[in-house]
This record gives structure tokens, sequence and C-alpha cells, in this order.
């Protein structure tokens, strides 16, 4: 850990039953960057982010945030009014499905708002306001402002879910294969978006996708995970270029060419 | 005497193949490379000697065995061979700059953006960018009309030409440049050979595979053989 790390992890544990999640998993996260965290289904990435952002408590080990004013917070052991103000606005969670995070039955006005609102905000042109351009944003018409999820397509929901989630400018965001799911055209445009809104916000993220091509495409560092363990770490071509761990050469030599 | 820019040390790498029941193919063993600002060294060699692995260890790509790889960044030599991910990645944005062979397309990206944010990234003002990004891509003959667009259409001379204007935007103290000529017309092949002499000039060191012979004679001071290790086993 070094004096800026945003986010670092020592020694987590986790089993369900006999099965390791997590063996032993170190992270560090530094302001700006985006870590990758690749492997095959039940390697243990998706519990490693939700032990991360504090939802699912470790066996072992622990997990620290560097808040604003610099103070190193045990993420484990807050209260949890901390951690939840903490969800609401500096941290962010991007899930595969959007319906998991939107509210379905609240306009798509009312879900940037929402989330601004939680986070503070209170005069309601204002909101509104920001919400409209948070849709600019995503490439969601503003027209839409009123209408309800439901009526979006998958690639709109994602977008909006995105939108919901940066309109309070987190420091750190949580992505579980935001693109998974998507067509390849819709994929195109989100990755293209969630790269440049990461960039000119200066957003720190762990991305857990079993994409190379998208963390090719969108992360400074992979961390490789095969039954519970991180078995490879570098630069994305680094670790894409020249793997050097068994199973990542297994991984690398697996994608399709198209 | 110009300053040393980048040295290497008894560079050693060779891949291990754990598919093929961890088989290990040795590859570079011993380099020991010099070049200094100004200079600019052709990797020679046959085919399959080693050439682009020597160039993809010395951006830090390939994470060599053994070994030191000598880098001048903000005044001093840094070992890129030893260095932490985030310190390869700041070599790179301030002191390194590599053109590979192929243009790796962001999608939806337009062509002069891509090459301007090249120049952002070493702290150049986004207006500027821009403009200097336009007129370097009006230089390598992509013409104008083409600059909005993001190049995944573009036919593969153009894409080689998007890549270079991307490589030679920074003005990084050191360029490694992998077959820069290839796939380029007469005349294109001058404009990069007039980037390349206006580098040097400016004081830049420069590692390139080019075998293009005329090319390489224009514009190398010196041929720097890599020894086939396999032949030599």
């Amino acid at each position: 850990m070094t004096v800026d790390t945003l986010l670092s992890a020592r020694g987590l544990r986790l089993s369900f039953g006999a099965i390791p999640a997590l063996a032993g998993v170190d992270v560090d996260l530094w302001p700006g960057e985006i870590l990758a965290v690749v492997g095959e289904s039940g390697s243990g990435k998706t519990t490693l982010l939700n032990v991360l952002c504090g939802r699912l408590a470790p066996d072992g080990g622990a997990v620290w945030y560097r808040d604003p004013s610099g103070r190193l917070a045990d993420v484990h052991a807050m209260p949890a009014p901390t951690l939840r103000q903490l969800h609401r606005s500096d941290w962010g969670f991007v899930r595969q499905d959007p319906r998991e995070s939107l509210r379905m039955g609240v306009s798509a006005g009312g879900n940037v708002g929402e989330r601004l609102m939680a986070a503070g905000a209170r005069h309601y042109g204002q909101i509104r306001a920001t919400a409209t351009e948070w849709l600019m944003r995503v490439e969601i018409d503003p027209a839409r402002i009123d209408d309800l999820p439901r009526s979006f397509s998958g690639g709109m929901l994602q977008r909006l879910q995105i939108a919901r989630t940066l309109a309070t400018h987190p420091r750190l965001v949580f992505m579980d294969e935001p693109t998974g799911g998507l067509d390849v055209s819709v994929q195109a445009r989100l990755l293209d978006l969630i790269r440049g809104l990461v960039r000119d916000l200066g957003i720190a993220s762990v991305l857990v996708t079993h994409d190379l091509a998208v963390a090719r495409l969108l992360a400074q560092r992979i961390a490789v995970m095969q039954r519970g363990l991180v078995v490879e770490t570098g630069l994305t071509d680094q670790v894409l270029d020249d793997p050097r761990h068994p199973y990542t050469q297994l991984l690398v030599s697996s994608v399709l060419q198209a | 005497m110009p300053p040393v820019m980048l040295r290497t040390e008894a560079l050693t790498k060779g891949f291990t193949l754990h598919l093929q029941g961890g088989l290990h193919i040795p590859v570079l063993g011993g380099i020991a490379l010099a070049v200094a600002a100004g200079e600019c060294v052709a990797l020679g060699g046959p085919s399959g000697a080693g050439k682009s692995t020597l160039l993809r260890c010395l951006y830090g790509t390939y994470r060599t065995e053994g070994g030191r790889i000598l880098v001048r960044h903000r005044g001093a030599f840094l070992d890129l061979a030893a260095a932490d991910p985030r310190a390869i990645l700041a070599v790179r944005a301030e002191t390194l700059g590599y053109v590979s062979q192929f243009l790796r397309v962001v999608p939806r990206v337009p062509a002069v953006t891509i090459v301007a944010e090249a120049a952002i990234a070493r702290g150049m003002a986004a207006e500027a960018a821009r403009e200097h990004a336009a007129a370097l891509l009006l230089r390598l003959g992509v013409p104008s009309r083409l600059h909005g667009l993001p190049p995944a259409t573009f036919s593969g001379g153009e894409q080689q030409r998007v890549n270079l204007a991307r490589g030679f935007i920074a003005d990084h103290p050191i360029l490694l440049l992998d077959e820069p000529t290839a796939s380029l017309d007469a005349a294109n092949r001058d404009a990069v050979l007039g980037l390349i002499r206006e580098a040097k000039a400016r004081g830049a060191a420069i590692v390139t595979i080019m075998h293009d012979t005329a090319a390489r004679d224009a514009v190398a001071d010196r041929l720097f053989p890599v020894p086939p290790l396999q032949d030599a086993a």
C-alpha cells in the first residue's frame, strides 16, 4: 500500500461451505485507474467485488478505503450508516442486470434524481436539470425523462444505470460485467461511453469481466483469478500479450479471433 | 557526446508454453544495446531472430527473464524490467513511445481524436492537440474527410498512418517503431522518413525494425544485429 492507494485489500478469504470463493486475495487500486478482474465463471471474481464494496463480509482479511480527507477506513469495520453513505455518493455499483439497481416503477429522470437526492441535493429544478444533462451524456433522448424504464431497450437501461451511478461523481465505481448480455453493436457504444466518462471524471474502477477484449479496451491493469486466487497480475498488455501463468495462457489462447 | 537514453544489460527473454507441456523457448540472450539521443538504431537479423520480441521488451510489454532495461526518465535511469506497473505507465506517458504494426481500433472514436489523445496525455491543451493531430494526419496522407470517422472502416494503410500519427504526435524522447514504413506507398513512406529525421533532430532516441533496406539506410545510423538464439543452441 502506498500513500495514495484508494482501495487496498489484504488476505481476503471467504468460503461457501467447502468451496473457497476467495483463498487469500490482495488488491490495490489507485485513483483514476481501472483494474479488470478476469477469469471464468466460479473463479471468485464477483465474490471479490462484493467483498471489496462491503456487501459481503470475508472470513478473513481486510479492505481499506481512503476517504477524500485522506484517512484510511476499514470497510468491514465501519458502522452500517457510514457504509451506506459511501454507496450513496462516493462509490457506485454498476450491475450486469440494470433492473437490479434501477427502480422500474420510477421515471428515468426520477432514477437519476433519486441518487442525487440521496447524496444531498434538494432543489427540484436543479435535480431535473442535472438528470436531463446526464441522460444526454449517456445518449438517451431527454424527451424520455418522464418515461418508465420498462419501455427502454436493454442497452438504454444499462446507459440509464450508468447515468444514475455517475451523477454523484463517485471516486470509485465497482462494475460487474457491465456489457454482458448486450448485442455486440450495443456493447461497443457502451464501452466507448464508459471509457470516455471514466477518463473525463477521473473515476477509479474495479471491473469484473470474463471478456478479455473489454479488459483490453478499458483497463490499465488486469488481475486473473482462478479458484479463488489471483494467479497473475500486471499491465493489461503484459498479461494479454505475454501471459505467464498456465491458466492465463489457456484463457488468452481460448479467445476466438473474429 | 549525446547522452544515452536507453540501455539494456544482459537482457534475456524466453517463453514458457504451459499448454505445450511447459516447453521453454529461449529467444533473447544477453542483449546489450545502447541508444543515444538523436540516434536511430535499426534492429537486424533474420526473421524469427527476436527483433519484435526485443522491441516489446523495451516497451515493457514482454516481461524479461533476466537483465536490465534502463530508460532515461525524468533525468535519471529507471529499470523498466523491475518497475511496477504504475511506473511503467508513467514512463510510457512521458518518455517512451511505441508504434506497433497494427492499429488496435477503438469503436466509435474518430481518427483525429485517437491521435489527439496521445498528445493530451503528454499535457497538450485539447484544442491545440486537435489542430496538431489534423495537420499530422494530412501530412501522412489521411484526407480531412476521414478525420472525423472511426478508423474501423479504413484500409490497412490508412489505419497504419493513423497509428503513426498517434506515435509521432507526442514527441516522446524515446521512440520504438515496428515496421513504420510497411504497407505504405512511396509518398507516404517519404513522409514517415521525414518524421523520423525530425524526431532525430530534436534529440529523440529511436529503435526501429525496417525490412525495407532503402528506407532503413535513409534514416538509421547503425544496425544492431539480434543474434538468433535457436540456431546457436
